[in-house]
């Protein structure tokens, strides 16, 4: 690189020194003063045109008549009525008929994987296979149905939802509240286990059948399938809500569980409820 | 008889503080108040070992006062490495939350330390960093010794004795959820004690200062001590729930309170970071390059109108949300108004070095200054720029604010500082230079790559979260899930804490330096006379 010819001469300093430090008197560079300038022009008009200056008791609404709150209303106002004739006619059809609309299904899905992933994927995860309590909804074992009317209908009034009263209620007994000694648990723990795979001790299995015959089979039935009627978890398919090993499952038997959904009547319309219900149907587990 | 008087003080001050641990509520308060009954017995025992002796007679009055400046360059340096860990520390929860131990939950677990991390870098470095350079700049420039005596001293301490209450308070769980204002009520009344003191050690200094005019350094120190005690007392507002535990509740509530609390949060950067640091770039940029400031004018203007103007633009902190439209509007429009000024004080620092431009390739000091002060520019323009309510639309809540928090905190207030070091110490313990150069290179490309790691990696995952959220399908509806976008960024989490790994290493060395320095550096004649320039 060449060397630059000539330093340009230098301004004069101001004439003070502070431990040796001295200031220069230059002018302010034009480019900074103008822009500062333009700044402050496009700051008034800004300033005209929009909410800006407060007075006593309102301010300033500015020419344009721009609000934030009328802004986001207008959008959501576009979307709703975009969507208006598709939202009346999902909320009427005849539910099992959606999944035969191609349109229909196709809509409800998209907008029920949107509330599902506002307010479902919280427990459920937002690619709904659930979580330690929170049943997995891709598969194709459910507690109260998997038809899109049992679904419907657990997300209108939720499970032991203490605020609707027609919510799915369930209640197996805490049997460590002086249903069952421990041995009695024990014993039927290892029988539970033994129905869909090996034991921890083998040994109990036989006595844990009688206790369950006695005590569990009104719900769970027979067999240990399960009754969805009351909601009654399936033991032999080797899923597990709350787990399926020997310490969870003694936990499960003496304290009981009683996790809880909420129903989504008052936060979702029908037409959004009947979203999520054909968007969780179509995950998979569907029947 | 002075010191009799402090005794009794002490003394009292320790007792109460007893009581108040005796009666206390809760463990934050009890550790809060037993600390601070150490403290003051300390101090107890120290004021007694000197009580009774001969009078002192010896005239300081001609000599600066640098033990408390060596001090605060030591606090600066460790609370810096402290910040800085936290921070990577921090980091690496986000990205890898099993680091939130389960034996650590309600300690150290990412919620108690992260206002730990900013706290300990904001005001436990950045603030030392303040208060020391301002001691040392504001006894040059003006001539004179530090007012006051050993008033100083309690600025130091006590400002200390904050930071352990506040840290241990975080830790503890006592907060006032108010963002980078979190010490509860006592540990707030306590700041306002040390902040006054030291108010009247500055101006006492300027007042009997031996210079015809002030410099503009110490117009900036000063403005942002003054505005720093307004903020503080403003936002502190609170009333204790009860005088032996640690909650309050604050006067304010709702959208008054959001608003009280963003002319704060906005103002500590205006003030703490930017005004304060301008203080520190006004003088050691011209001494370290040894050329006069580019333009006295500039210095002028650029300092009113950044003081004037900084002040409204907190509300761009709150777009869209219950603040009115019309707060909304004038936060956004001062920010923009606010672009120039703030440049005003970029163009000083980088102008001064005009004519000696070659002195970047020969000294590394000089290049940090540089690029701390071509950092600042890059934040005050990207500030405005994120106050546009069609960008923060996009940006707000997102980790590009984080980005630009740490382009301006890791890069101009960090750098200038580390500057600052790099100058003082071979001073303050006269040494004829530093130990080593070559280190403060390394510190400076260590330090330098990791920002642009940081300040790149946010950018991406903030535009990339920004992006994600408003995400609509064909039919107006939602795309992502909250979990969709936080396990998107789990990459650029991981190079955000690499580049927090490499800006720690880098304070690491230069430690090292610098007590390297302090040891092995041969020793000149001291240089603390009191001469006035002309």
């Amino acid at each position: 690189m060449a060397k630059k010819p000539v330093q340009k001469q230098e301004v004069d300093t101001t004439g003070h020194s502070w431990d040796g430090i001295e200031e220069f008197n230059n002018p302010l560079p034009k480019w900074w003063l103008y822009t500062l300038y333009v700044c402050i022009v496009w700051a008034i008009w800004y300033s005209i045109a929009y909410p800006a200056w407060p007075g006593i008791k309102s301010a300033t609404a500015g020419y344009l008549g721009y609000s934030t709150r009328a802004e986001v209303a207008a959008d959501i106002a576009e979307v709703e009525g975009r969507n208006a004739a598709i939202n009346e006619k999902l909320a009427s059809v005849e539910l099992a008929s959606i999944a035969d609309d191609a349109e229909l299904k196709g809509y409800a899905t998209s907008a029920g994987a949107a509330v599902f992933k506002t307010w479902c994927a919280q427990c459920h995860g937002s690619g709904a296979a659930g979580a330690v309590g929170y049943p997995n909804l891709q598969d194709d074992d459910w507690l109260w149905g998997g038809s899109v009317e049992d679904i419907h209908l657990t997300l209108q009034h939720g499970i032991r939802s203490e605020t609707d009263d027609d919510t799915r209620f369930s209640e197996m007994p805490a049997f460590g509240d002086d249903y069952l000694e421990d041995e009695q648990i024990a014993s039927v723990v290892n029988y539970v286990m033994s129905l869909s795979g090996d034991a921890k001790d083998a040994s109990l299995v036989e006595a844990g059948s009688v206790v369950f015959a006695e005590d569990c089979a009104a719900c769970h039935a027979e067999d240990g399938t399960g009754d969805r009627a009351q909601g009654a978890p399936n033991l032999t398919d080797a899923i597990w809500l709350f787990g399926g090993d020997y310490d969870t499952l003694v936990e499960t038997v003496t304290y009981s569980r009683k996790g809880v959904m909420p129903d989504w009547n008052e936060r979702l319309t029908e037409a959004q409820i009947r979203a999520v219900a054909t968007y969780v149907h179509q995950l998979g587990g569907g029947e | 008889m002075g010191n009799y008087i402090k005794l009794v003080v002490l003394g009292l001050v320790a007792l109460f503080a007893l009581i108040a641990a005796n009666f206390g509520r809760d463990l934050a308060y009890q550790v809060n108040a037993i600390t601070f009954a150490l403290a003051a017995i300390v101090t107890f025992v120290y004021t007694l070992r000197n009580t009774g002796g001969p009078a002192q007679t010896v005239d300081l009055s001609g000599e600066y006062m640098d033990g408390v400046v060596r001090a605060g360059v030591i606090a600066t340096a460790f609370w810096g490495v402290v910040g800085f860990l936290v921070g990577v520390t921090i980091a690496f929860q986000l990205a890898f939350p099993a680091l939130n131990f389960e034996w650590a939950q309600g300690y150290a677990n990412f919620g108690r330390l992260r206002p730990l991390h900013t706290s300990a870098v904001i005001f436990a470095f950045g603030g030392n960093a303040l208060i020391a350079t301002s001691f040392y700049v504001v006894q040059r420039t003006s001539a004179a010794r530090l007012w006051g005596g050993n008033l100083a001293w309690f600025v130091f301490w006590g400002f200390q004795l904050m930071i352990v209450l506040a840290a241990t308070g975080y830790l503890l769980g006592a907060t006032q959820s108010k963002e980078y204002a979190e010490p509860e009520w006592y540990v707030d009344h306590w700041l306002t004690i040390v902040w006054v003191a030291y108010l009247a050690v500055f101006v006492g200094t300027l007042v009997k200062r031996k210079e015809p005019h002030i410099y503009v350094a110490n117009w900036f120190y000063l403005s942002f001590i003054l505005t720093v005690a307004m903020l503080h007392l403003v936002n502190n507002l609170s009333i204790p729930v009860s005088i032996y535990g640690s909650k309050s509740v604050q006067v304010f509530s709702g959208v008054q309170d959001a608003m009280t609390q963003w002319w704060y949060g906005h103002n500590a950067v205006g003030f703490f970071l930017t005004a304060g640091f301008l203080g520190m770039m006004y003088y050691f940029v011209p001494k370290q390059a040894e050329r006069p400031v580019f333009s006295y004018k500039l210095s002028i203007i650029h300092f009113w109108a950044l003081i004037f103007l900084y002040i409204w633009a907190g509300p761009h902190h709150l777009h869209y949300t219950a603040l009115p439209d019309w707060a909304s509007t004038l936060g956004m429009v001062f920010s923009i108004v606010l672009w120039m000024p703030s440049w005003g004080g970029m163009i000083n620092g980088l102008m001064t070095l005009s004519g000696a431009w070659d002195k970047l390739r020969t000294d590394p000091i000089i290049r940090m200054m540089v690029i701390s002060v071509g950092f600042y520019g890059m934040s005050t323009f990207e500030g405005p720029m994120m106050s546009i309510r069609a960008v923060n639309s996009l940006s707000h809540y997102t980790d590009w604010t984080i980005g630009h928090v740490h382009s301006g905190a890791l890069g101009w207030n960090g750098m200038i500082t580390f500057g600052a070091l790099y100058f003082l110490v071979p001073k303050l313990w006269n040494k004829e230079r530093l130990y080593s150069l070559s280190l403060v290179s390394w510190h400076f490309w260590l330090a330098t790559i990791g920002i642009i790691l940081y300040a790149a990696s946010m950018w991406v995952t903030g535009i990339m979260e920004g992006l994600m959220w408003r995400e609509v399908d064909a039919n107006g509806f939602l795309v992502n899930s909250f979990a969709d976008t936080v396990s998107a960024k789990f990459p650029m989490y991981v190079v955000r804490g690499l580049g927090g790994v490499l800006f720690l290493a880098g304070a690491i060395i230069m430690c090292y330096n610098l007590w390297m320095t302090v040891k092995r550096s041969p020793a000149v004649e001291a240089t603390n006379h009191v001469v006035p320039a002309e």
